[in-house]
């Protein structure tokens, strides 16, 4: 396929509307929250509850457009962002949806958060046939354009996070025997069922141990002996960052050094490495898709300057060190990206299908190599990651940029 | 008894009895003019604000139940959320597993959790006060935890839950699925509350009033207090479960995030704002709890929560018991100033 940059399209843009709009040329396309100076988006993230840690990229977001609008907006339109508060309580998001929709009227939702939250909406906005783009989850559901064409997701997913630790596993230990923690529901599984499909044939012989645990149970321990004394020399760690620190630990504690991989879920320094004991997590793999803003070797990145410098000017008060101020402008400017691409013809049908029409685009914090790649068949916009070790002070990023795409 | 229910019968005490000396005329006419509008706006509103409603009474009925257990009997729960997700799961496994239609769903709901409800309140009958309130506590942590357990998954979805279709008006009904939900759940609404007037003015009801004021009282009259006790759980759970099944046949989803701790506390505070021990003021109190935190929103995102706090400080101070408090006392000086000196 023809490669498609940033300028291109804007001298194209008028080209390809005529293709899409057929009768309609250089006529103008409103669908519901636009305007000729206005686009009305929509947004539900927990800024209360239990998880009102991740409010605060709902507030970076909003910064992000303020900055925008600033800036003269979107082909002259400025975003109005609405942004609604939902606990984090899938009922809640569904009232606060149905209010953007119905009364506030906007054109689309941009991340809601959550997977349980996004769930309980994406049957009405799929009837409804509003936008749900790029949600803030990791589940692999979300691309699923057959039944769900008015959804899609953004991260990489679990299940391609799975593949790509199966592909370094069986470069760096083909003959390894592997053990996996995981956690018991959609998301543990999610990566356990990219695993086994990555590894295919060998699934068999070299999973060895597959344990899950509970999100009440007080340890893993039992888990990681079990591993261990099954003979396993792989460990896939893909828990949440209390218990990927416990594994962590117990390993060290009995002096099982295993090809230790860690899932991106829980290779936070500060949440999950520091509580286990920097020199216990020495030597562990693990991936990152995003530009760690604690890393000191973005210090002198563009990327990473303009970020810091708009966090400095409009959102003075968001801590730089939380990687949530990071995604949080990356999905704003992705979709920033899909509405240039739409020009004048602002429908949500031409929404979603210039946001399944987006080729090797980037974001400034994205790490370097990894675009964003998006197909009428193909909803999940970031499928690669890299790897990274830890030297026991921070990740080092080391190889090429993977895909977690495995075809067939 | 212990220090938290004499609070409530401070509040409800006089309630009942007011409401049936207060002029029957204007009361009447202000239930029919209630009646009139809940039937005209469906037609007039947008159905986003008609599906709000829905919730409303949804609450309304869940505060309600809460109301008979608390407000009527003096037993306290903290549970309330996990009966209401008892009733909100079973109609949703019923739509889903069985596919039986939405409304055979709610008795269905209102049995088991009147059942669950019933076995919970035997010993609940050892408990008092703030250690019943623990002992409820206890129900609603574990609830969203037994929701997700392993074994159960295939019946309960797990942590993904279970999406429910919205119910379609009967055919050659000219409303929408909103409205049709709406006047369903008046329907079911307006029967729960006349159950729940008929029962608290009979026999049964002063019997329940009198364990609440004076337990040993009550028992040296031949009231069965064990006995009531637990029946009076049973209901209240019931109450809840229909509007958790109804709940969850307005909002098309369950999982079990949505059914937590959190749920119990806002019934509660829906129940001290609506005012304990009053039948419409449950009514009010689903007003609170659902449309509170959206002003509070409105007014501040970052500070949501703080200024919802402060509502209801307000709100507490404006009306210490309760929106039908305030009510009958509002009413009872008009009514002075009305009569020649």
């Amino acid at each position: 396929m023809k490669k498609i940059t940033r300028r291109s399209i804007l001298t194209a843009a008028p080209a390809a509307i005529t293709f899409i709009a057929l009768p309609a040329r250089a006529e103008k396309q409103y669908g519901p929250g636009v305007t000729d100076t206005e686009i009305k988006i929509g947004n539900t993230v927990p800024y209360s509850g239990p998880a009102s840690s991740y409010g605060t990229i709902g507030k970076a977001e909003a910064a992000y457009f303020r900055m925008l609008n600033d800036q003269g907006g979107v082909n002259g339109r400025k975003i109005n962002f609405i942004s609604y508060d939902d606990a984090y309580s899938p009922p809640k998001t569904v009232e606060q949806v149905r209010k953007l929709v119905e009364e506030d009227g906007v054109l689309l939702m941009l991340a809601p958060l959550g997977t349980p939250t996004n769930s309980a909406i994406q049957r009405y906005l799929n009837q409804k046939k509003v936008p749900q783009l790029f949600v803030a989850t990791g589940a692999t559901k979300w691309n699923d354009p057959k039944h769900f064409p008015w959804t899609m997701g953004w991260q990489p997913n679990y299940q391609s996070e799975g593949h790509v630790y199966a592909a370094y596993i069986i470069e760096h230990q083909p003959s390894g025997k592997i053990g996996v923690l995981y956690q018991n529901d959609d998301f543990g599984k999610d990566y356990l069922r990219g695993l086994r499909d990555g590894l295919g044939e060998k699934a068999k012989s070299m999973l060895v141990v597959e344990a899950p645990y509970e999100t009440t149970d007080p340890t893993v321990d039992s888990q990681i002996i079990s591993m261990k004394s099954a003979g396993a020399d792989v460990f896939v760690n893909t828990g949440i960052p209390k218990f990927a620190a416990q594994a962590i630990r117990k390993t060290a504690e009995i002096d099982w050094k295993p090809l230790h991989i860690l899932s991106s879920v829980g290779n936070s320094v500060g949440a999950a490495l520091k509580p286990a004991g920097l020199e216990n997590a020495k030597d562990i793999v693990s991936d990152f898709y995003i530009k760690d803003p604690t890393d000191p070797q973005w210090k002198n990145d563009p990327g990473y300057q303009q970020w810091a410098a708009f966090m400095d000017k409009y959102y003075p008060e968001g801590d730089k060190t939380d990687a949530g101020n990071v995604v949080g402008p990356s999905f704003c400017q992705t979709l920033v990206q899909v509405l240039k691409q739409c020009g004048d013809n602002l429908t949500r049908e031409n929404i979603m299908k210039e946001a399944a029409n987006l080729h090797d685009f980037t974001v400034p914090m994205l790490l370097p190599g990894i675009k964003i790649n998006t197909s009428p068949t193909d909803f999940a916009p970031i499928k690669q990651i890299q790897m990274a070790r830890f030297d026991g002070e921070r990740w080092k990023l080391f190889g090429p940029v993977l895909s977690g795409e495995i075809s067939g | 008894m212990t220090g938290p229910p004499r609070d409530t019968v401070a509040f409800a005490g006089a309630s009942p009895r007011t409401l049936v000396i207060a002029k029957p005329s204007t009361r009447h006419l202000l239930i029919a003019a209630m009646l009139v509008m809940a039937l005209v706006i469906p037609f007039v509103l947008k159905s986003f604000f008609v599906f709000q409603l829905t919730l409303v009474m949804v609450y309304g009925l869940a505060i309600l139940g809460l109301n008979l257990l608390t407000g009527f009997n003096g037993q306290f729960s903290l549970g309330h959320s996990a009966f209401y997700g008892i009733g909100a799961y079973t109609a949703a496994i019923l739509m889903e597993q069985l596919d039986l239609a939405y409304y055979w769903t709610l008795p269905c709901a209102g049995a088991v959790c009147f059942l669950v409800g019933f076995l919970f309140g035997l010993p609940a009958l050892r408990l008092q006060g703030l250690y019943l309130a623990l002992a409820t506590f206890a129900l609603a942590t574990a609830m969203p935890q037994i929701l997700k357990f392993q074994p159960l998954e295939p019946l309960t979805g797990g942590v993904q839950g279970i999406v429910i279709m919205k119910p379609d008006p009967p055919p050659g009904v000219p409303l929408n699925a909103d409205q049709w939900l709406y006047f369903f759940t008046l329907a079911v609404l307006l029967v729960m509350f006349a159950g729940a007037t008929s029962l608290v003015k009979s026999r049964t009801g002063r019997a329940i009033m009198a364990i609440r004021d004076h337990p040993i009282a009550a028992a040296t009259m031949g009231i069965n207090t064990a006995l009531y006790k637990t029946l009076t759980f049973g209901v209240s759970a019931l109450y809840t479960g229909v509007a958790g099944a109804l709940g969850a046949i307005a909002i098309q989803f369950v999982a079990p995030d949505s059914f937590t701790f959190l749920l119990s506390v806002s019934l509660l505070v829906g129940l001290v704002v609506g005012g304990v021990g009053s039948i419409p003021g449950s009514l009010f109190g689903g007003v609170f709890v659902l449309f509170v935190p959206n002003i509070a929103e409105r007014v501040s995102t970052g500070l949501a929560g703080a200024i919802y706090g402060v509502i209801l400080l307000l709100v507490i101070y404006v009306m210490p018991s309760g929106a039908a408090g305030f009510v009958r006392f509002a009413a009872a000086r008009l009514e002075a100033k009305g009569k020649p000196r």
